[in-house]
Formats: structure tokens, C-alpha cells, sequence
């Protein structure tokens, strides 16, 4: 038994570990640049505002620029978030204009940033 | 040499075949049929003791279901939203009605999500830090269970000590106590448990309209 080592059986071994390794592995494109979206969120609690909204904005407004640069999208949420910090620090404006990029992106929003728009607009 | 060649490249396929090969299959017919594109994803409700287990397990959920393809609402800016309307915690949240859901955020799907254990396990040894989570994904139209699943990582499982005496893992259990207490150890591991959660695979959520991998799953 140990030397029968056919050449079509030793060929299949090798395929199917090399066709698993690489099925597993499963290297997908991700869709979107995150930049430091999450871990902003998670500051926003865990952090008790240490880290205060003005440096989140520049954080991700950061990030997004280096997104664009790269071609890249930025997650869904993104821009909404960064519209409710502008609101925060009283630029109702800029909160205005995030909130729409947000509606555009993703028409999926339309309903909750219509509600959000409603209530800013003067 | 060829045969030991052999022997490895079919062990390997075994093992990893028994590894990642389609687990149970799962009843997919109710999220087929809704096809939802947006999730709403409430602040999770926390049954551990950690009472950062909220809102550290809510900043990870984005990443898993948006990769998947769904549009996920702007977390932090849905607990203002329900906090504003008078809901001050995840466990009032979860009994909104789903109707009110639909209708304030225009979501297709909301997803319940409940952390179970949240952070470091004292034993004598060794401590490991664990976050298991559970998830149901509700129609918010109908109200049906579209999906559900679990999952949980540990600390342990990629911290193989290797002290060879009992009093070295003694020492080595001390420190990663105190350094387990200082800060949110939890928090890198529920980026894990919430990725195994809530990645789109067999088994597990299937793909939402904005991967390209959408109904071909």
C-alpha cells in the first residue's frame, strides 16, 4: 500500500490542498477605506470626550482626503457621522452639506438624513 | 520523499477541508425572499459585567456588515437618535417597536445584537480575555427572523505561553491580569468576535446588493 503512489492521486492531493489553502485564504477587495471611522466611534464613548469632537473632524476629514487621493470610498456612516460632529461643535452648515454627501452615497439613507436635514435646517 | 510530499499535501487538505468546509446548512429562504439593503444595528444589549461592552462591541459592527454589503446606518448617530427620543439605554431600545424602526430610519433590517461575555477571565493560571456575541436579523417591515447566528474569540487562542515552569506562567498570569485591567482588552477581541460574527459566509450572512458577490452565494 505505501508504495502504490500514483501520479493522478498525488496530483489531486496536491490540488485539492492548494485549491483549499487559496478557497480558505479568500483574499476579497474591500470595498471601502476605513481610515480611523470605528475607532473615532468607539473614542466617542469609550474615552469619555477626551478626545474632543474638533479632533475627530480633522481626524477623519484627514482620512478622507486620503481616501479620495487613493480613489477609494469612504464606508457607509462616514460622512452622516462627520455631520453629527460638525452639528456638535455648532456648524450646522458643514453638518448640512455631510449629511447630503451621505444621502448621495447611499440613497439608502434617505429617509433617516431627510429626518436629520429637517431638523437642522432653519 | 514524493510520498511524504503526498502524505503532508493530504493532510493539509483534510484538515483544512474539515476547517472551513460549509457548516450546517442554514435555512436562508426568509433573508432571500426580503432582500434587505440597509441594516440598522441597535446599540448591543450587555449581559456581562463590563459595562463598556456596549458601545466598544457597537464601533466594530460597521466594518463586517458594510464589507458584506449592506449600507449600515451611522451607529453612533442612531443611539443620539433613539436616546433623543426618549430611550436612554440599549435594553429600552430593543423594545421599540419595529414599526417606529422602519418609519424613523427607513430600514430595510434591524440587527439585535447581544454580548454575552465580555472581557478578562480570572484563573489561577492564566487569564484570557472572551467576547461572545449573539445576532438576530429582523425584518423591520414584517418582523420576521431573516437571520441568527453566534460567535465568540478569546485572547487565549493566539497566546500560546510557553514558560516552562509553573511559577514562570504564575508570574506571567500576574502581569497579564494588571495589564488585562488597565485598558479595554476587550475591544481588539470584539473586533474579532464581531468580524466571525457578521462577515458574509456559508453558514453565516450571506451578501448584501453592494458586494459583487451578491446572490451567488
Amino acid at each position: 500500500m505505501e508504495t502504490v503512489m500514483t501520479k493522478p492521486a498525488y496530483f489531486v492531493a496536491l490540488c485539492a490542498s492548494f485549491f483549499v489553502l487559496t478557497g480558505c485564504a479568500d483574499q476579497q477587495q474591500s470595498l471601502y477605506q476605513w481610515g480611523s471611522y470605528e475607532n473615532q466611534v468607539y473614542a466617542l464613548y469609550a474615552d469619555n470626550g477626551r478626545v474632543p469632537p474638533e479632533a475627530q473632524i480633522t481626524q477623519l476629514e484627514a482620512d478622507y482626503q486620503k481616501a479620495r487621493a487613493a480613489n477609494k470610498s469612504v464606508p457607509p456612516g462616514y460622512h452622516a457621522h462627520l455631520g453629527f460632529l460638525y452639528f456638535q461643535v455648532g456648524k450646522p452648515d458643514q453638518a448640512l452639506q455631510s449629511l447630503q454627501t451621505e444621502k448621495a452615497l447611499f440613497p439608502e439613507s434617505t429617509v433617516y438624513m431627510d429626518r436629520l436635514i429637517a431638523r437642522i435646517k432653519p | 520523499m514524493r510520498l511524504y510530499f503526498f502524505r503532508i499535501c493530504l493532510l493539509i487538505a483534510a484538515v483544512l477541508l474539515t476547517g472551513c468546509a460549509a457548516p450546517k446548512s442554514y435555512d436562508y429562504a426568509a433573508l432571500k425572499q426580503s432582500k434587505p439593503r440597509s441594516i440598522l444595528v441597535l446599540p448591543p444589549l450587555n449581559n456581562s459585567p463590563d459595562i463598556r461592552a456596549t458601545y466598544s462591541f457597537m464601533a466594530t459592527v460597521t466594518t463586517p456588515l458594510a464589507e458584506s454589503g449592506y449600507y449600515v446606518f451611522p451607529v453612533a448617530l442612531v443611539d443620539q437618535t433613539f436616546k433623543e427620543n426618549g430611550l436612554p439605554n440599549a435594553g429600552e431600545m430593543h423594545q421599540a417597536p419595529i414599526g417606529k424602526i422602519a418609519e424613523i430610519f427607513g430600514a430595510d433590517a434591524a440587527l439585535y445584537i447581544t454580548v454575552d461575555q465580555y472581557g478578562a477571565q480570572y484563573q489561577l493560571l492564566d487569564s484570557s480575555v472572551t467576547v461572545s456575541a449573539n445576532a438576530r436579523l429582523i425584518d423591520t417591515r414584517s418582523g420576521q427572523l431573516l437571520w441568527e447566528g453566534k460567535a465568540s474569540a478569546s485572547s487565549a487562542e493566539n497566546d500560546m505561553n510557553n514558560s516552562g515552569s509553573v511559577l514562570g506562567m504564575l508570574i506571567s498570569g500576574l502581569i497579564k491580569q494588571i495589564a488585562n485591567s488597565i485598558g479595554d482588552k476587550g475591544y481588539p477581541i470584539a473586533r474579532i468576535t464581531s468580524a466571525r460574527l457578521l462577515t458574509a459566509k456559508p453558514g453565516g450572512l450571506l451578501h448584501g446588493p453592494r458586494s459583487p458577490r451578491y446572490e451567488k452565494d
